[in-house]
């Protein structure tokens, strides 16, 4: 079988023995023993350390859990810097966690967290930061300063536990190029391999910013001349 | 770039040191060759280890006893009973900063049985501990200010003229050049050195034991590198990692004819050479947790069933898994004292690199990732400890180290040694040893490092060059593979995972 991988600004064809195999496997064939310039992320084979990351056929997938199929074509990540072929710039991404102040403010001790309060954020907490939802959305693809998919998930990560007892930094930090700027396009859930829906989170974090005396600020523009869903002046 | 303590590596080991040197009021800077939460720390599925008996009776007492048995001896009595008396303080911290662990009914962390645990001691948050500790202990870096640059591979410790070290030098992978960074301590948290044995291996392909081939040349030494633990139960194939919990939930090991063959929850060294024996008879092994049930297996094994379907296409819940014990754990590295300092002043170890003698010849389930947090924090305030009471030094240390690109030849295919030796390891230097096939697989390994000159890299691109990092990878596996063999040559008499047959 044939796979084509995106190298500079051309698609190169690989011709591989067809058999079952994930991409990463056949990846790691070409790159030892047909083009050993061949460039990609990898690290645990196992879908957790988030490294391999690409698109195929114009979809976010890990390598290692992605079974290769004749004719797939292979690309880096979008909204992202390519360093070289597959590989591409992750900081901007990674900094984000940061820019959200997404960790746990206060220390605390004892606090009995249930099985109920466990299952709040289980799902959040698996995330592997591939980088995936942030290539599949729209919004960060045109606006580079939008905190993002992981990063959002990563506060109402924190925000939703009972251990953390000073919410309040996290909820004022994400009104700016945060949770008003998501359009709900769900794109990020469809990409995401572990099964986290960033946009669900999201719009829990609307809701809780809401409790906490903030409102859409698109909303409330539409009122004050500003512009309607149409582009057209709404006064 | 100058700090007082550089930690190489971020993983848990090098991150918790990295909070610990932080904390006690060190300058510090953290670099990686992946990304922080990209290392092996996040593919510890089991558990963490503390005797908090939540889910049955426990004692730290049991706790040492159990690690000593195990370990066969070969461990320093002192530094395990540390390392289990500081565990119910390590996960209550970690649950304080905010790792997402499983719960029981009553509100406590869950814990849940491994091989030669005498309770239920391991805490998990389903199958993906090591995941949610290692991004837990990322945020609190970052809450902490703390830098971490990634992509950043250790070619060499720098000393300065009194022999102390000075701070390393590091191919920046993204640009290709070599950057250095001074600083006053060193920490290597660095990880182990598993993928010596190749695809034989549950272990990520960035466990290459560069770090400890680093500090031996900077005047470090090994200590017990012949340790080496096969884990029960990876996928055939694939070498993927099925978690002890399967069986520690109540999983059997079958053969072929459907017979159970041994005591599933016995320390990993015996189990797995009492599947080796199977194998050896011409049968096939399968793990079996069908009986578990689909809503079990959803909600303790989710990361099993996953990997179990993509890999070997079964469903556990409805199929047999099969598996062969394949290299997972390296108990050797290099040797520390008790406050993890190396032999070379300023250089200080944590993590799988390191050997603080707690697992001795066979680790326990559950106490790598105890280890990680432990040991950790300790090279992390001795470290700063060190860094803050010393003077800092004005002139500046060259490195010697020269990135020779364009010279190397490639008459010998590299990918192919590396993929040899692996499977000779496995052989040869593997679940059960026989004198004679260490001495070939000694023999061997010192004609292929006499050949070296011969391979090289074939991209000579300066940016991103992976052919590079993994050829020098490659030559510090060829340092380790050299000791591992030659120190399992001089142990005659079985010990833990170094098994001699008669």
């Amino acid at each position: 079988m044939t796979i084509t991988v995106k190298r500079e600004d051309s698609f190169v064809a690989y011709e591989v023995v067809t058999r079952e195999a994930t991409l990463l496997e056949v990846l790691q064939e070409i790159k030892t023993m047909q083009d050993n310039t061949l460039t990609f992320s990898s690290g645990c084979r196992s879908s957790v350390c988030g490294s391999c990351s690409m698109r195929v056929n114009d979809t976010e997938v890990l390598a290692c859990s992605y079974k290769v199929q004749d004719g797939d074509r292979v690309e880096p990540l979008n909204n992202v810097p390519v360093i070289r072929d597959l590989v591409v710039d992750m900081s901007k991404s990674y900094a984000f966690n940061a820019k959200a102040k997404a960790w746990q403010n206060t220390s605390s001790k004892g606090v009995g967290v249930t099985q109920e309060d466990e299952k709040t954020n289980e799902v959040q907490s698996d995330c592997i930061l591939c980088g995936s939802c942030y290539s599949a959305c729209p919004v960060y693809a045109v606006n580079e300063e939008f905190l993002g998919p992981f990063a959002l998930t990563r506060v109402w990560k924190y925000v939703s536990d009972v251990r953390e007892k000073d919410e309040k930094e996290k909820i004022d930090t994400i009104q700016t190029n945060g949770i008003w700027d998501c359009t709900l396009c769900n794109e990020c859930t469809v990409v995401c391999p572990q099964n986290i829906s960033s946009k669900s989170d999201i719009e829990k974090l609307r809701s809780k910013s809401a409790m906490a005396g903030y409102s859409d600020p698109n909303f409330a523009n539409s009122f004050g001349g500003g512009f309607g869903f149409d582009g057209s002046p709404s006064f | 770039m100058k700090s007082d303590v550089l930690i190489i590596g971020a993983g848990g080991a090098g991150l918790v040191a990295a909070l610990k040197a932080k904390e006690s009021g060190a300058k510090v800077l953290v670099i990686t060759k992946e990304y922080p939460t990209r290392s092996q720390t996040c593919m510890a599925q089991g558990g963490i280890n503390a005797a908090l008996g939540n889910a049955g009776e426990d004692s730290v007492e049991a706790h040492v006893k159990n690690t000593l048995k195990s370990a066969h001896g070969l461990a320093n009595e002192e530094a395990v009973r540390l390392m289990c008396t500081e565990a119910p303080n390590a996960v209550e911290w970690l649950d304080s900063i905010g790792v997402c662990f499983s719960r029981t009914k009553d509100a406590k962390i869950a814990q849940r049985t491994l091989g030669g645990a005498s309770a239920p001691r391991a805490c998990y948050a389903q199958d993906y501990t090591g995941l949610k500790i290692l991004h837990t202990l990322y945020d609190r870096c970052l809450s902490q200010g703390i830098e971490i640059l990634s992509e950043r591979y250790l070619v060499e410790l720098l000393k300065d003229e009194e022999d102390c070290i000075g701070g390393a030098a590091v191919l920046n992978i993204q640009s290709g050049e070599i950057e250095k960074f001074e600083s006053k301590a060193v920490i290597l948290a660095t990880g182990g050195y598993s993928r010596i044995y190749d695809k034989n291996s549950t272990n990520s392909t960035a466990s290459t034991g560069d770090g400890i081939a680093v500090a031996v040349r900077a005047g470090a030494k090994m200590i017990d590198m012949e340790f080496v633990q096969f884990h029960p139960t990876a996928l055939k194939n694939s070498s993927v990692l099925i978690s002890e919990s399967a069986r520690g939930e109540g999983g059997y090991l079958l053969n072929s004819k459907g017979e159970r063959f041994t005591d599933e929850l016995l320390p990993r060294d015996e189990v797995s050479r009492a599947i080796n024996t199977e194998i050896l008879k011409g049968e096939e092994i399968f793990l079996d947790i069908r009986h578990l049930g689909e809503e079990f297996i959803d909600e303790g094994l989710p990361q099993e069933r996953k990997l179990a379907k993509l890999y070997e296409n079964v469903d556990p819940v409805h199929d047999l898994i099969p598996i062969r014990p394949v290299a997972h754990y390296t108990m050797g590295g290099i040797e520390v004292d008790d406050t993890s300092a190396t032999d070379v002043n300023g250089l200080f170890a944590a993590g799988e690199c390191a050997n603080h003698r707690v697992h001795g010849g066979n680790r326990l389930g559950g106490n790598s990732l105890l280890e990680i947090v432990v040991f950790g924090k300790q090279a992390g305030a001795a470290a700063a400890e060190y860094a803050l009471s010393k003077e800092s030094v004005e002139r500046s240390i060259e490195s010697n180290f020269k990135l020779k690109l364009e010279t190397h030849q490639h008459e010998l295919d590299f990918y192919e040694m590396r993929e040899y030796i692996g499977n000779l390891f496995y052989k040869n230097v593997g679940i059960v040893r026989k004198k004679s096939e260490l001495q070939t697989a000694l023999d061997e390994i010192k004609d292929i490092k006499s050949k070296l000159h011969l391979m090289g890299v074939n991209d000579k691109s300066k940016i991103y060059n992976t052919n590079l990092v993994e050829f020098l990878e490659f030559q510090n596996m060829l340092d380790i593979c050299d000791e591992v063999v030659s120190s399992a040559l001089k142990r005659d008499v079985s010990c833990g995972a170094h098994f001699m047959a008669e």
